[in-house]
């Protein structure tokens, strides 16, 4: 099926709006282009904003109730009978509670469904650490065939929900609760495997995903005004990882440090960190997540801020990187 | 076929799969003998459309084996159905073999969906039984589940999803032998009133003897003018059905036969035959 963006959701770079946002639209154009795509919930259609898919094509929409792990049953099952299922829940429940039903009753039998997952990482915010799962891209990037997404902002997450559709894997699609500022504008694409560089630098190598990417372009910034000059590489598909990228700017800078949304362990940085060793491409590398600890309610920027991945934390880091030497 | 014709053949399951297990010194005899009965009435008693030769046929009717362990069961199913040659199935759990211990709908031809992590396969049969009402499809969908993965909780957000659901084209039948790998269900984690909790859920409930070929078929008869609800066939059968000393034994749950233990339970079995 070839895939129509629709110019209703373009964005503009600087506008503010969850990834979740964006995920609701998108769910909206796909059920209007293919009617086999189904839409399951656990519940939280007005907060993962599968609502307005449900609204618009009732009998494709599923509430499974407070019961993830018959949803992904159901969603395998709809797959298999040729079905386009999107499955949402936080991904506190998609990832962690059912996980074994995505292992097993999804990516076991190689059927595509695709698992949309909102009110990823701290950034749920007020509701604390029983919400915020920080260890969700490594329990799914170590699933057999999974691929692993983590969109930057509502441009990336409108497309991948997009091309989704066509992608023949099961699928983990990591979506935030809190506004972002958008990063891409229309003219982006976005596509599976590949990183994006958002802006070329020559001194240290700065890769991010999700919400940490604007975070990363302001720091780059900052950095710019005091003669720093850092690349900022997008990549949001952390699995299958775009290692020709990565590994052609940690060759140019030297120096790599990686920055997500999520637990240090497992995640971006070690897929990362896997990629440039077993390419022996030497460089030096930092690490920046949550540092295997639970977080806290509180406000969701505040949060990131909290827990070392302000943008002057990302400042510090690169001035360190700078110090040491090779 | 008629009634003999079908125990005939669910009696040659119940070789073929001692035959697997014994060959490959491990996989389940009890609960493959148990279901042999309920796969004959479904595949040779004109309960299932399919084509061996086109097995992803559209119009196919759906069996969604939940009990992944009675690969065995399944898979002499199958090859007696024409899918494969049923010699085949003699490499079963061997390197490299497509007979997985637990059914793999990636490497046998029939198998709608790969099981053995119990308490999935009803959700599955409820995914494919709402795809086929968006479908406008007459489609049958039918399961089997084991008596023991009901205790998974999974389990009954399924049940509860079918029923809200209204899934009347999804026909259940639990393989209620009693028996689970560390003993009676009943003495494990009790089970009891069964068909009361399934009644209680907004089901249809049938209860049948599982290996009397005349009542399955009645069952299934009777399931098929269910409206506005699931069904399920409490099939009460005996664990390690057709072999005297393994009939109704703890032990035979996951324990492959020795070389005289086959040729005792070949011989009752064709006698039977």
């Amino acid at each position: 099926m070839g895939i129509e963006l629709k110019a209703a959701n373009a964005w503009t770079i600087g506008d503010k709006l969850a990834t979740r946002e964006a995920y609701g639209k998108a769910l909206v154009d796909l059920g209007d282009q293919n009617t086999n795509v189904v839409v399951l919930d656990a519940d939280l259609s007005s907060s993962t904003q599968t609502k307005l898919f449900a609204a618009k094509f009732p009998d494709r929409f599923f509430n499974m109730g407070i019961a993830e792990n018959n949803m992904m049953g159901v969603a395998a099952g709809l797959a298999r009978a040729g079905k386009i299922p999107y499955a949402s829940s936080f991904a506190m429940f998609a990832a962690g509670r059912a996980w074994e039903f995505v292992r097993n009753s999804i990516a076991h039998n190689h059927l595509a469904v695709k698992i949309c997952a909102t009110h990823a990482g701290l950034t749920v915010g007020e509701d604390g650490a029983s919400h915020q799962i920080i260890e969700d891209i490594a329990i799914m990037r170590a699933i057999p065939t999974m691929t692993v997404i983590v969109p930057a902002d509502a441009t990336e997450a409108y497309q991948a929900t997009m091309l989704l559709a066509d992608h023949d894997a099961p699928t983990y699609l990591r979506l935030g609760r809190a506004k972002c500022p958008v990063v891409y504008d229309d003219s982006y694409r976005f596509e599976i495997g590949k990183a994006s560089i958002l802006k070329a630098g020559s001194q240290v190598t700065l890769i991010a995903c999700g919400m940490m990417v604007s975070r990363a372009l302001e720091a780059a910034q900052a950095l710019a005004l005091e003669g720093i000059d850092v690349e900022v590489i997008n990549s949001a598909s952390i699995k299958p990882l775009d290692s020709k990228t990565i590994c052609e700017s940690a060759r140019k800078t030297s120096k790599v440090i990686t920055m997500e949304e999520h637990n240090i362990i497992g995640g971006l940085g070690e897929a990362v960190a896997a990629c440039l060793m077993e390419s022996g491409v030497g460089a030096d590398f930092k690490r920046m997540g949550v540092k295997d600890i639970f977080g806290q309610s509180g406000d969701a920027y505040k949060l990131l801020d909290h827990y070392g991945l302000a943008v002057s934390d990302i400042i510090h880091e690169t001035k360190s990187i700078l110090k040491r030497s090779n | 076929m008629n009634t003999h014709e079908i125990k005939h053949k669910a009696n040659q399951i119940r070789i073929n799969s001692l035959k697997m297990i014994h060959r490959a010194k491990s996989g389940h005899p009890g609960g493959s003998l148990s279901i042999a009965d309920i796969l004959s009435v479904l595949y040779f008693g004109g309960h299932m459309k399919y084509d061996p030769k086109n097995p992803e046929w559209a119009d196919r009717d759906i069996l969604i084996v939940s009990k992944g362990h009675s690969s065995p069961a399944v898979y002499s199913a199958l090859g007696l159905a024409g899918f494969f040659k049923i010699e085949d199935t003699l490499s079963f759990r061997s390197l490299g073999s497509s007979f997985q211990g637990h059914i793999d709908r990636m490497k046998v031809a029939g198998v709608e969906i790969s099981t053995g992590s119990l308490g999935h396969g009803l959700s599955n049969a409820l995914g494919m039984a709402l795809a086929a009402r968006l479908d406008s499809s007459p489609k049958k969908i039918f399961a089997i589940l084991s008596d023991g993965e009901l205790q998974e909780g999974s389990s009954w957000e399924a049940i509860m999803a079918a029923a809200h659901y209204q899934a009347s084209n999804l026909i259940a039948f639990v393989d209620r032998n009693r028996i689970q790998l560390d003993g009676y269900t009943e003495k494990t984690m009790g089970l009891d009133p069964l068909s009361d909790k399934f009644k209680a859920f907004n089901w249809e409930v049938i209860e049948c003897d599982g290996h009397d070929i005349a009542a399955l078929n009645s069952s299934l008869e009777q399931a098929y003018t269910t409206k506005n609800k699931p069904t399920v066939i409490i099939a009460n059968t005996i664990k390690g059905s057709g072999v005297s000393f393994m009939a109704d034994q703890v032990k035979w749950h996951g324990v492959a036969p020795n070389d005289e233990d086959l040729a005792k339970a070949v011989k009752e079995l064709e006698a039977l035959v």
